[in-house]
């Protein structure tokens, strides 16, 4: 585990990022927000020895996905939210149900987690081998099932939307 | 040394290698125009600044016409005024420039610059970089170019202007497309070497012959296209095409933040250069570089230098892409090709690894009668 300095500053710029995209009117300072936050996720990654996940972090998610994020509102032209009041009062009911359903849960994951003291002490963290070829092996050996399941998974949802997209011939 | 002096030491390597970077930026742009204007039978900018050359007649030769300009130019931008447009997001507008360039110098942290080396009583062990021995720099500069096109995107809508945000769509859908193509591509120099290392990728490739590009020569070509989309220049510039978007995403920019996205491209252009150098050019290795390792500054230099030159070369000689052609060209043509090469340099250097690729090699020439 790295410096808790250096842990606390990037917890906060975490936190902070993630409420900035929560509560900013607009779509495109929203997802930059985002991108702030999954950058300092990255970052928390390299202090825990995993440079390559890391990489990988900023790669996919602040690169690729976010990518895609900007330019869909972008075309779409929608970056503010028209008809729906800004504030939390907007939102139906059953929305406000879950959302407090799911903040409970994970409350409660955390408060099992730091008093059941699993990962608090950070003992077994440093002891891995982190490097590219390591990871490659334990992805391939240990867990391969579920690394294959997830390719499927991609493969179906993009074989998806090619159908839903594809128009039919005419004449 | 004690990580501290470690991290002091990359902090004034980093500022170093930065500085020669900017400085070498100056100087590509005048190198650009002036290798345009003679491709295109011009002479080019040729009045900011000459060394005079005696001669016999006692009127002096102006030699290198036109060797200040990058001075002139940045004179010129810094106090040129900087008009924010009224309607603009604020915030977004000012960060777009910064978000450019920060990329660019990013890049160069993993770039092996010298063989292990001693300058002043430092030894720089096992290369010289900023950040030497990254045992993921490969993947390091795909992050980094992946967010660099923020700056763009960004640009293009807080400028709130139609040609603007086309720009600004153009760039994001561009980049998205080829960089499939450039993460597979590079993949094949990272199986070649068996490292991400950038330092062990060049140690692979001790002779000219071993040089990555004459053993996957269709990797090196597609990893040059990839990259040059990347950098969003010629035949790839729809984003900032004069004839339709009248220069896209930098229409409401002025003064020096209009020239920090031209710093940004003109430093990406080098490091993708070193880095294309890096993985299939051999890098700082050359003749005698072994017995001098201060030779690796030069070799790298030079195979920059030739990079730079070809990027202009193309620019002069192709024309854009039109859009349908470009998305068409990176999904169709690209990434099949660049996925296939990958499948099948794997299968190679398993068969090689497994002592089966000899044997199949000699019985298929004594099948054929030449063995």
């Amino acid at each position: 585990m790295g410096n808790p300095i250096v842990f606390g500053i990037l917890a906060i710029i975490a936190i902070a990022s993630a409420l900035g995209m929560l509560l900013s009117r607009n779509a495109v300072h929203s997802a930059l927000f985002l991108v702030l936050n999954f950058s300092t996720i990255a970052v928390l990654y390299l202090i825990l020895n995993a440079p390559f996940i890391a990489m990988v972090q900023i790669t996919v998610y602040a690169g690729a996905i976010m990518v895609l994020f900007l330019f869909v509102i972008m075309l779409l032209g929608a970056e503010q939210l028209r008809g729906v009041r800004g504030d939390w009062r907007g939102s139906e009911r059953w929305q406000q149900l879950l959302a407090g359903v799911l903040t409970v849960t994970l409350l409660i994951v955390f408060a099992v987690v730091l008093f059941q003291g699993g990962g608090a002490t950070g003992s077994g963290v440093t002891a891995v081998d982190t490097s590219p070829s390591a990871l490659g092996l334990r992805l391939f050996e240990a867990y391969l099932l579920p690394f294959e399941l997830t390719g499927v998974l991609l493969l179906a949802a993009m074989i998806g939307v090619v159908v839903l997209n594809k128009t039919k011939k005419r004449g | 040394m004690t990580p501290g002096q470690l991290a002091l030491r990359s902090l004034i390597v980093g500022f170093i290698i930065t500085f020669a970077v900017i400085t070498g930026f100056a100087y590509t742009t005048l190198l650009e125009r002036k290798l345009l204007a003679r491709l295109q039978g011009r002479i080019g900018p040729n009045r900011a600044g000459y060394i005079p050359v005696p001669t016999r007649s006692g009127k002096p030769r102006r030699f290198l016409g036109g060797i200040m300009q990058p001075a002139a130019d940045a004179v010129k931008l810094f106090f040129k005024e900087d008009i924010t447009p009224a309607k603009v997001d604020r915030w977004v507008y000012t960060l777009a420039p910064m978000l450019a360039v920060i990329p660019a110098i990013l890049i160069l942290a993993v770039i092996p610059w010298a063989g292990e080396i001693t300058i002043l009583g430092q030894t720089f062990s096992p290369y010289f970089a900023i950040a030497p021995g990254v045992n993921v720099g490969i993947v390091f500069v795909l992050a980094i170019t992946s967010i660099g096109v923020y700056g763009v995107v960004l640009a293009g809508w807080a400028s709130n202007s139609k040609y603007a945000v086309l720009g600004g769509i153009r760039a994001s859908a561009q980049m998205i497309s080829y960089e499939l193509a450039l993460g597979l591509t590079v993949l094949v120099p990272i199986m070649l070497a068996d490292s991400m290392d950038l330092g062990e990728i060049v140690a692979a490739q001790k002779g000219v012959i071993d040089w990555f590009v004459f053993r996957q020569p269709l990797a090196a070509i597609i990893f040059w296209i990839g990259a040059l989309a990347e950098l969003q220049r010629a035949p790839f510039d729809l984003l900032e095409a004069e004839q339709e978007l009248s220069a896209g995403y930098t229409v409401e920019y002025a003064g020096m933040r209009f020239g920090m996205f031209f710093m940004a491209e003109y430093m990406k252009m080098i490091a993708l250069s070193a880095i294309t150098a890096t993985l299939f050019f051999g890098g700082y290795r050359g003749p005698f570089v072994d017995q001098v390792p201060a030779l690796g500054f030069l070799y790298i230099g030079l195979k920059t230098f030739i990079g730079l030159c070809i990027m202009i070369w193309i620019r002069a000689t192709l024309p854009r892409f039109r859009y349908d052609q470009l998305m068409a060209f990176g999904w169709k043509r690209m990434l099949p090709i660049s996925v296939l090469n990958f499948v099948v340099v794997g299968i190679f250097i398993v068969l090689q690894e497994e002592g089966i690729l000899q044997p199949l090699f000699e019985n298929t020439l004594r099948f054929l009668g030449i063995g």
